[in-house]
């Protein structure tokens, strides 16, 4: 390509042409931003650096509004920077701070133009590379340039000084060793008086105390006299950062300063600055009984404020609060619960939060009320995120806060019936939870289960389908304290159950199995005549419940049955039901349903005969016969009366490898095999269980064949399968569309009785946030299971581990490895005792908090795993600056040694640790 | 996300057109590679907010302030325990300095934004570095960036000169 020629730069478009083009254009943007690209390309490659710069500028516009990638302009952007012309170097900076990023390949050429502009005697080309520096430093620019941003640090002209300061953060974060040299001319600037440079530090260091605050507590006395000194906000906020970082470490420091934090307080006109008052007290203060009343009271006005701003923030505060001073809360309650009804749903939030801070054992079940209340009020979302809290509250701690789990049982299922519910997942969990780790609460659990599975509208409603896979499985599990097995059995068999995805229908099937395995048992086995017994039995506690929701076909002639025992006539009613239910499903799409309903038939098959007979002329001639399958019926009612307990996290991890097994083996394969077959949509078939699965389930049909004397291991076998799947069995795809046109479940307009006035809410909570006991309390909490290891999760903690170890020995590394101010003698030496005993120590001898991060490492590296290793090396450097400076000014009050020997002093230093540490206090306040 | 370029007020702040396209201003330089994810979906948050509501939002683990100036809105992203009343001033300071800049009678004009991009982004970097306020001062600013302005304009002069075309042409 020739080179661009004088035409070229003198008619080139200029941004402004680019802007109105692009404005006006008629070709289509994208059409037009390619053609405007192409120009650019060409121009951009002119020995002319006005044209050069000019299209550089151009790309940054369509770089940074229309996305456009400009990296390849990468090097040219280079050849404008040197320019001699400002206005040149200022479209290059630009261009290189949007653009620029580590991995940039020519990064490494832009060293030697920065420091030539650092180095300018034209201030704004100084604060022009001063920003670059700031936007794209890496170790190496960092390193580089460390001695002129340490030049410029004392600058005479303020505009360059005080962003070379700022700058300096940066320097910092990406270079530690340069705290050597920059630290201390950091700090004399602290002493400065011209408001800008102090703002500049100021927000330097309140940025560095965040990441270690420990180092900076030397620096105590210098923020204390900007705090009191302060006439701009900005600074003030800045410095309260500072403190809320360091005050806690230093019980002292925090009686000083507490004072004049609440003054400011008092005075300050300034919403942020009011702000930033009330959260350094709430935050770090929060035992100072006087000041945190005064936070409270600013709190106030700022919950009552018309501002939402204000209001956000006064919540958050609030939350800030509650951990420590529940009362607070609680005295602020009313606000509280009235903005769960405000109209940002940011407040609502905040507000949600603090309402689930304030539950406790005793008004658990009153602010559930009045939270499923607003949750029917409200839109989706928040509604779901009511429910979610409450969930996560109440089963925090295995069900911690819960003593009356009938209650808790019965406000599972009414949240469930909540129109926008979609918290299916979760409840379902707790459902069964529960059901395993509650003996006492089971029999009201399958009485709730029995309620939402009898009620047709709520197959309807997709979201529910989990909930009632769970009440499917409760209601298998624990049949022997239904009340009417034979009305669940219908229940579970309606027609409607065809809206259920497959995998849920599955689970309905099992337990319609047990249902049957149970009815059968009781009649058969246990004799006819007492059949019903164990049924009643378990049943005698409960008061006459009546059947609400079960006014339909279904039920018609499980009605006779309510009370009276199973006969032989409701078997042969029931077979019949299963039969006519399930044959339709053995041509099922899917396997799992096809397998179980199989299962289920076959079963029916086997004992119809005798059901029949049995029916039909007593019991003389069926003896023979009888004696056969009272015995399948035992066998398999032994097989599914074997409970089921909470299963361990740690569980799998417990069982040992058998010889000659190798897990993982042939597993990677698996993935391509299953890959290659082209999986059909989810409800037509599917080839994706494990072979293993079927096995099992056609498993209890063999079972039957089998004779006792393998029953028992057999019997072992699929509880322990059963134990191992349980309900698990399958995943369970619910996206399946359904049309609906039962009225839904839970009509809003049918809950009349809800409490629709706010007041009357924020009354009844009123009423239940007092602490009382309740009434029902008298009843004493049901015993929960919990595993010996308390469900925590030990693969988890293991990874933690070892990351540490990695961590505290890379940071030994650095330590051992870099060349060390601190010889590892000395570190010893030290006494380990002072490091916890005498906090004054603590906060001067930089030697200790160093030992610290060393010693701490697993602590202290948990906490802080995003730092690197870097930013530990660099707080080590930093304390030896700080212990510089502050033996910098011992040695002045003395006036022993000139300043000049400091650096070489350095290396000594830490054998002088112990005379510092009777000395230094007195610097603090 | 994690590695973030300013550390304290992750700023860059966002002029933002209410039609979902985004028209002015500079957004985010540290998350370039994500920019257009950014926009388009922290667009979306904060523009499906309505009016009353308070200026900040949750953002993937980031608070974000923003504010509304008749068709424009300025967002800053910020970390958990900046002051964000603190935020609302800085962006209310940048956005006076606009104004007094582009010399508009009652508040910044889209179109004064969208042609002179760069400028608002240098004004934004006089005020702010290394995501620190820098300078409080409205006088100040204008008179940096006036001086600025000036030493380009020398500059632009003397390029434009017809000796210098000539100059260029024939070398």
């Amino acid at each position: 390509m020739s080179g661009p020629s004088l035409m070229d730069s003198l008619f080139q478009r200029t941004l402004e042409d680019l802007i109105k083009g692009l404005r006006q254009q008629l070709i289509g943007e994208q059409a037009f931003i390619s053609k405007a690209l192409e120009e650019i390309r060409k121009e951009i490659k002119s020995t002319d650096l006005s044209t050069k710069s000019t299209a550089l500028l151009k790309l940054c516009y369509l770089s940074n509004l229309h996305f456009h990638d400009m990296s390849f302009a990468a090097f040219h952007a280079l050849e404008v920077l040197s320019s001699p012309r400002f206005s040149h170097k200022k479209i290059a900076y630009h261009a290189i701070s949007l653009s620029f990023h580590d991995s940039t390949p020519v990064l490494l050429l832009i060293t030697n133009h920065l420091r030539k502009d650092l180095t300018s005697t034209n201030e704004f080309e100084v604060s022009l590379s001063l920003q670059c520096l700031s936007r794209i430093a890496n170790v190496d620019l960092a390193r580089d340039l460390t001695p002129e941003v340490f030049t410029l640090l004392s600058s005479n002209k303020l505009y360059v000084r005080k962003r070379a300061v700022a700058v300096v953060l940066r320097v910092f974060e990406k270079y530690p060793d340069s705290v050597r040299v920059c630290f201390k001319r950091l700090v004399e600037n602290l002493e400065n008086y011209d408001p800008q440079i102090l703002s500049a530090v100021v927000g330097v260091f309140s940025e560095l105390a965040c990441k270690d605050p420990r180092s900076y507590l030397p620096l105590a006395p210098e923020f204390y006299k900007i705090l009191v000194d302060s006439k701009s906000n900005w600074i003030s906020i800045k410095v309260l950062k500072i403190f809320a970082k360091i005050a806690p470490l230093e019980p002292r420091l925090a009686n000083r300063v507490v004072e004049p934090i609440c003054d400011l307080m008092r005075k300050t006109g300034a919403k942020s600055l009011l702000f930033e008052c009330v959260r350094t007290v709430v935050t770090s203060f929060s035992e100072y009984e006087s000041a945190v009343r005064l936070a409270v009271e600013k709190i106030r006005e700022f919950l009552v404020d018309e501002d939402p701003n204000l209001k956000y923030l006064g919540l958050h505060a609030l939350s800030i609060v509650a951990s420590k001073h529940l009362w607070v809360v609680s005295e602020n309650k009313e606000v509280v619960i009235k903005s769960l009804s405000d109209p940002d749903p940011n407040i609502k939030i905040e507000s949600l939060r603090l309402v689930m801070a304030m539950v406790s054992e005793h008004n658990v079940a009153e602010i559930s009320k009045v939270l499923v209340n607003y949750a029917l009020k409200s839109d989706p979302l928040f509604c779901n995120e009511i429910l979610g809290s409450i969930l996560s509250t109440c089963s925090r701690n295995v069900y911690e806060i819960i003593v009356d789990f009938d209650w808790y049982v019965s406000l599972l299922s009414e949240m469930s019936r909540i129109p926008h519910c979609q918290m299916g997942e979760e409840i379902e969990n707790q459902f069964i939870d529960i059901g395993l780790r509650v003996k006492d609460v089971r029999p009201e659990l399958v009485r709730v289960a029995r309620d939402l599975l009898i009620d047709p509208a709520l197959l309807g409603n997709s979201f529910l389908h989990r909930v009632l896979s769970a009440a499917a499985w409760v209601s298998g599990e624990y049949v022997e304290f239904s009340r009417n097995p034979l009305e669940l059995m219908e229940a579970l068999l309606q027609p409607r159950t065809s809206l259920l995805p497959p995998s849920i229908m599955a689970i309905y099937i099992q337990s319609a199995f047990k249902l049957l395995v149970f009815c059968l048992h009781t009649c058969f086995v246990r004799g006819g005549s007492t059949a019903g017994v164990s049924a009643s039995a378990s049943y005698e506690s409960f008061d006459d419940l009546s059947i609400e929701n079960g006014a339909d076909s279904t039920v018609a002639h499980g009605q006779t049955c309510t009370s009276a025992p199973i006969t032989n006539e409701s078997i042969v009613n029931l077979l019949k039901l299963v039969e006519l239910a399930l044959s339709p499903l053995l041509g099922s799409h899917d396997v799992e349903v096809q397998e179980r309903a199989r299962n289920l038939l076959g079963f029916v098959d086997l004992i119809k005969l005798e059901a029949l007979n049995s029916s039909g002329q007593e019991e003389n001639e069926s003896e023979r016969k009888g004696v056969e399958a009272t015995k399948i019926i035992r066998l398999v009612h032994d097989a599914f009366s074997k409970e089921l307990g909470p299963v361990s996290l740690t569980a799998q991890g417990k069982v040992p490898v058998p010889d000659g097994l190798t897990l993982n083996e042939n597993l990677g394969d698996l993935e391509t095999i299953c890959g290659d077959i082209e999986l059909p949509s989810s409800n037509t078939f599917s080839f994706g269980y494990p072979s293993e699965e079927k096995d099992v389930l056609s498993f209890s049909n063999l079972q039957i064949k089998e004779d006792s004397g393998q029953s028992n291991e057999s019997t072992s076998l699929l509880a322990e399968h059963r134990k191992r799947h349980g309900l698990y069995y399958l995943p369970s795809g619910k996206s399946e569309v359904i049309s609906n046109d039962y009225p839904p479940a839970n009509d809003p307009a049918l809950q009349g009785d809800n409490n629709d006035n706010a007041s009357d809410l924020v009354k009844l909570t009123a009423e239940s946030l007092v602490p009382k006991r309740k009434p029902n309390h008298s009843k004493p909490r049901p015993v929960v299971v919990k595993l010996d290891e308390v469900d925590e999760k030990p693969v988890a903690v293991k990874q933690l581990e070892s990351r540490d170890d990695s961590l505290s020995g890379a940071v030994r590394d650095i330590l051992f490895g870099s060349e060390d101010i601190l010889p590892t003698s000395s570190r010893s030496n030290l006494p380990n005792s002072n490091r916890k005993g005498k906090k004054k120590q603590h906060m001067i001898t930089q030697v200790e908090s160093k030992e610290n991060v060393v010693d701490d490492g697993n602590s202290s590296s948990r906490r802080r795993k995003d730092h690197s290793h870097g930013k530990e090396r660099r707080h080590r450097k930093k304390n030896a600056e700080e212990r510089n400076e502050t033996d910098r000014k011992e040695k002045e009050s003395s006036s022993n040694h000139p300043r000049r020997h400091k650096s070489r002093q350095r290396a000594e230093e830490p054998l002088k640790v112990p005379p510092q540490t009777s000395v230094i206090p007195d610097f603090l306040l | 996300m994690k590695d973030l370029n300013c550390p304290n007020i992750n700023i860059e702040i966002a002029a933002q057109q209410r039609q979902q396209k985004s028209e002015s201003g500079s957004w985010l330089r540290c998350f370039r590679r994500i920019q257009i994810f950014v926009i388009r979906e922290l667009g979306g948050v904060i523009l499906n907010r309505g009016p009353k509501l308070c200026n900040f939002v949750d953002w993937r683990g980031f608070k974000v302030v923003y504010k509304r100036y008749a068709s424009l809105y300025f967002c800053m992203c910020i970390d958990q325990d900046d002051n964000e009343l603190e935020v609302l001033e800085i962006i209310h300071h940048y956005v006076e300095i606009l104004d007094r800049y582009f010399g508009s009678v009652s508040e910044v004009c889209e179109l004064d934004l969208i042609f002179n991009f760069h400028k608002a982004y240098y004004i934004l970097d006089e005020l702010l570095l290394a995501g620190e306020l820098q300078e409080s001062s409205k006088k100040t600013v204008a008179r940096l960036i006036a001086a600025q302005d000036s030493l380009v304009e020398t500059a632009k002069e003397q390029a434009s000169s017809i000796s210098n075309i000539i100059a260029q042409a024939t070398k």
